[in-house]
């Protein structure tokens, strides 16, 4: 598709605006007739249709007309005050993207002495403020918990953060790190490499290393197995490795599903999780910096209670 | 030899089906206002989630239950105002079985999950391809009845109907330009916001041209008809005509205010949008100001009741687009409940009254009776869609303003004073209201289902109305 950038475009679809306005104008003048005197009766018209269909021809209604005639007139002036004549910025200048851009810095102005203070404190001490906290807990109801949950505590795929478990790491600075740029979580399909009963074995040794009902038999052959696929990101005790999200397989905490079946269909399968970065989620909005922050303090204040 | 009788049979096949599938769509619409409440409702069931019967409530009740009366209706005014029996009656039975096909084609493909999304152009090539085919055929025996008309002057219910038909070729083609990929999917010719605009560019004028000038048709038969009145005026009928089709091209845009749409753009979708009204109202009062001297009928005739409403709703809902198209109105309106309820007064209010009222008249017609088999359910009829779109639409007013209105809520600090699963919580009580509404708008329906089976049942199926000889106009 062409992008009509010549500028033809700008005159062509001014004149046939403002021709249609005005035709529009001159087409209901014309059309308009002399109001009816008290008692006279409106006109028959001489064709029937179908047995009884007629028509009377009264003028046309004159609050109708000033209806009519003012939106006409209201189109012209909007388009002198406002953008809408090809490239004709309108008296006013104003822009949809100006408009926003001002609301944004009134906010940002506004708004600016509350979060000064906690700017200048460190995550750890603004977690510990009620008011902060406050706010922190309006932001994450705003942007977090369409996944975790207004309590927080997630959901299958999304992880909890309320239970002092962490697949990144829970000191504010990795905190902010996970909030602010957003996490890629990927585990590689496995199924087709391990085959049917080689995914069934690994996910047997798995639960075995949480402690977890299994079959010996199958767990055993899989040790092997889970040495050789996954040891690489999960570590050869199963532990984890949190510079790469790749969770700790020993504990309780299991975030696609801690049975056989879920655990075969995210080693046959993969898992692709990701957490968008709030830097981009938050766009331009006012002091973006220090709702960062506050976020932080709130996510890392949520795992610091007993 | 010149043919001495209409064709009432493919009338009736259409006007059968209409009732058909209004039970049909407003039935889906019914299961998607309950899933609104009560998420599970369908068992987690992927065909029968909210996104894949959405489009199929849409475009059942525009394209199946609208449709199908536009087509009964208009076959019918078409023959009985030109007196002459219908252009191509082979191929009118083609439109028949053909848009019959495509409804069906449609509940099959949409709740699998083919769809180009493209809203009310859903529906995939292949089937693009056969509305094509079966519209085309329509308009070459719609325009083939009206050139071999006997009368001098064609009536004003065809200029509507004629307006109709071609723009929605237009629209229609222009707008589903696409490059298939498979049997089953396509991708748009265009992209980005100027996919968007000929979207909205399409989609406002399928109620510009679908909803709004085709149902005016309807109503400038049935109304003088039924209240055995001239029409008000042939001028205003005349000037509402051209500005109405005239401006409603133009209105698009104000479907994409505040979006990557340039500024221009929307600035022109606003006004055209509020030079709209006065053309919209035209036909508000020729339809009611046709009554004037036959207002007492009102009380006792409840088809009448039904028409003359269905004005009301007209007169309403052209009213509150235009406001909802200001930018500032828009700011609030937009992406709420509100645009819903704005929808449903159209599209109840109006849209299915007038064509529930255009029924009532024709059915016993096609079917060699005086009236319906009984007159008193067309009575309760009438107050149950009456007080169901009056439910319906301010509990969606309601919900649309306060969802408005909590969104931008903000607090001192400058956070949102509700999450968007709060405003949700909110919207509960007014999900409710809005399913009772539609319940009695649907048991409605149900009870026109039982008259009109009872009025075929009673009558005779009509194949030899005559073509009056003489011509009057």
């Amino acid at each position: 598709m062409s992008d009509f950038t010549s500028g033809f475009w700008p005159i062509y679809i001014s004149v046939i605006t403002l021709v249609s306005i005005i035709g529009t104008w001159v087409f209901v003048k014309s059309h308009t007739t002399r109001k009816l005197a008290p008692g006279e009766k409106a006109e028959l018209m001489e064709h029937t249709w179908d047995g009884d269909l007629q028509d009377l021809n009264n003028p046309l209604p004159r609050w109708w007309l000033g209806l009519f005639y003012g939106t006409l007139a209201f189109a012209l002036i909007y388009l002198v005050l406002w953008p809408g004549l090809g490239t004709f910025k309108g008296v006013l200048g104003w822009t949809s993207l100006g408009e926003y851009e001002a609301e944004v810095k009134a906010a940002e102005a506004k708004f600016q002495p509350v979060y000064a203070g906690f700017m200048k404190q460190d995550i750890a001490s603004v977690a510990a403020n009620p008011e902060a906290r406050a706010i922190g807990k309006n932001l994450f109801l705003t942007y977090c918990s369409q996944c975790h949950g207004s309590d927080a505590a997630g959901a299958t795929g999304f992880p909890n953060l309320t239970d002092h478990d962490w697949l990144y790491g829970g000191d504010p600075d990795t905190i902010k790190a996970s909030i602010t740029d957003g996490r890629a979580g990927v585990m590689p399909a496995l199924g087709e490499a391990l085959g049917p009963q080689g995914t069934k074995e690994v996910a047997n040794y798995v639960l075995s290393l949480s402690g977890r009902k299994h079959d010996a038999a199958l767990a055993a052959a899989g040790r092997q197995k889970f040495a050789d696929n996954c040891a690489a990101c999960h570590g050869a005790d199963g532990t984890g490795m949190a510079a790469m999200g790749a969770p700790n397989l020993t504990d309780k905490v299991w975030l696609y599903g801690g049975s056989e079946a879920a655990i075969i269909e995210t080693i046959a399968k993969g898992r692709n999780g990701v957490m968008p970065g709030a830097a981009q989620t938050l766009g331009t909005t006012s002091n973006k910096d220090a709702k960062l922050h506050l976020l932080a303090a709130y996510v890392y204040g949520l795992s610091q209670k007993k | 030899m010149e043919a001495t009788t209409y064709n009432y049979k493919v009338v009736r096949q259409f006007a059968i089906m209409t009732v058909v599938w209004g039970i049909v769509g407003m039935l889906v619409g019914l299961i998607l206002a309950a899933q609104l409440i009560w998420p599970d409702l369908t068992f987690g069931i992927e065909w029968l989630s909210y996104g894949r019967l959405r489009p199929l409530h849409t475009n059942a009740v525009i394209f199946a239950f609208g449709g199908s009366g536009l087509f009964a209706v208009s076959y019918y005014i078409v023959q009985r105002t030109c007196q002459v029996r219908l252009f191509a009656e082979k191929l009118a039975a083609f439109t028949f079985w053909g848009w019959t096909a495509i409804i069906v084609l449609a509940a099959i493909t949409l709740p699998l999950g083919f769809t180009s999304s493209k809203e009310y152009a859903e529906l995939e090539w292949p089937i693009d391809i056969l509305i094509a085919v079966v519209w085309v055929s329509y308009a070459v025996v719609f325009f083939g009845t009206i050139a071999k008309r006997k009368t001098k002057h064609i009536y004003v219910s065809n200029w509507f109907f004629g307006a109709y038909i071609l723009t929605i070729a237009l629209l229609h083609i222009v707008n589903n330009l696409e490059l298939p990929v498979s049997l089953t999917k396509s991708y748009s010719l265009y992209a980005g916001v100027q996919d968007a605009m000929v979207q909205w560019w399409y989609g406002h004028n399928a109620v510009g041209f679908f909803l709004t000038t085709a149902f005016l048709g309807m109503m400038y038969y049935f109304i003088p008809k039924q209240a055995g009145r001239p029409i008000y005026s042939y001028r205003l009928s005349v000037v509402h005509f051209w500005s109405l089709n005239f401006i409603y091209m133009w209105a698009g845009p104000h479907h994409l205010q505040y979006t990557a749409l340039p500024d221009w753009a929307q600035s022109l979708g606003m006004v055209f949008s509020l030079i709209l009204l006065a053309p919209s109202w035209g036909g508000m009062m020729n339809g009611i100001m046709t009554l004037s001297g036959a207002w007492h009928k009102l009380r006792t005739d409840p088809i009448l009741k039904f028409l003359i409403t269905a004005m009301s709703f007209y007169g309403m809902s052209t009213f509150e687009g235009p406001m909802m198209s200001v930018k500032t109105v828009n700011a609030l309106s937009h992406y709420t409940e509100w645009t819903i309820g704005h929808v449903h007064s159209g599209a109840l209010g109006w849209v299915a009254m007038i064509t529930i009222g255009s029924m009532y008249y024709l059915i016993p017609r096609l079917f060699g009776r005086e009236s319906m088999y009984s007159v008193k359910l067309i009575e309760w009829h009438f107050w149950l869609s009456t007080i169901g779109v009056v439910l319906y639409i301010a509990s969606m007013w309601i919900a649309g303003v306060a969802q408005g209105l909590m969104w931008r809520a903000a607090n001192p600090d400058g956070t949102l004073t509700y999450s968007f699963a709060q405003v949700l919580n909110t919207m509960y009580p007014f999900y409710t209201i809005r399913l009772v509404g539609g319940l009695l708008f649907f048991g409605g329906m149900l009870m026109m289902a039982y008259n009109v089976l009872k009025t075929v049942g009673q009558g005779r199926a009509v194949n030899d109305a005559a073509i009056p000889q003489a011509v009057h106009a």
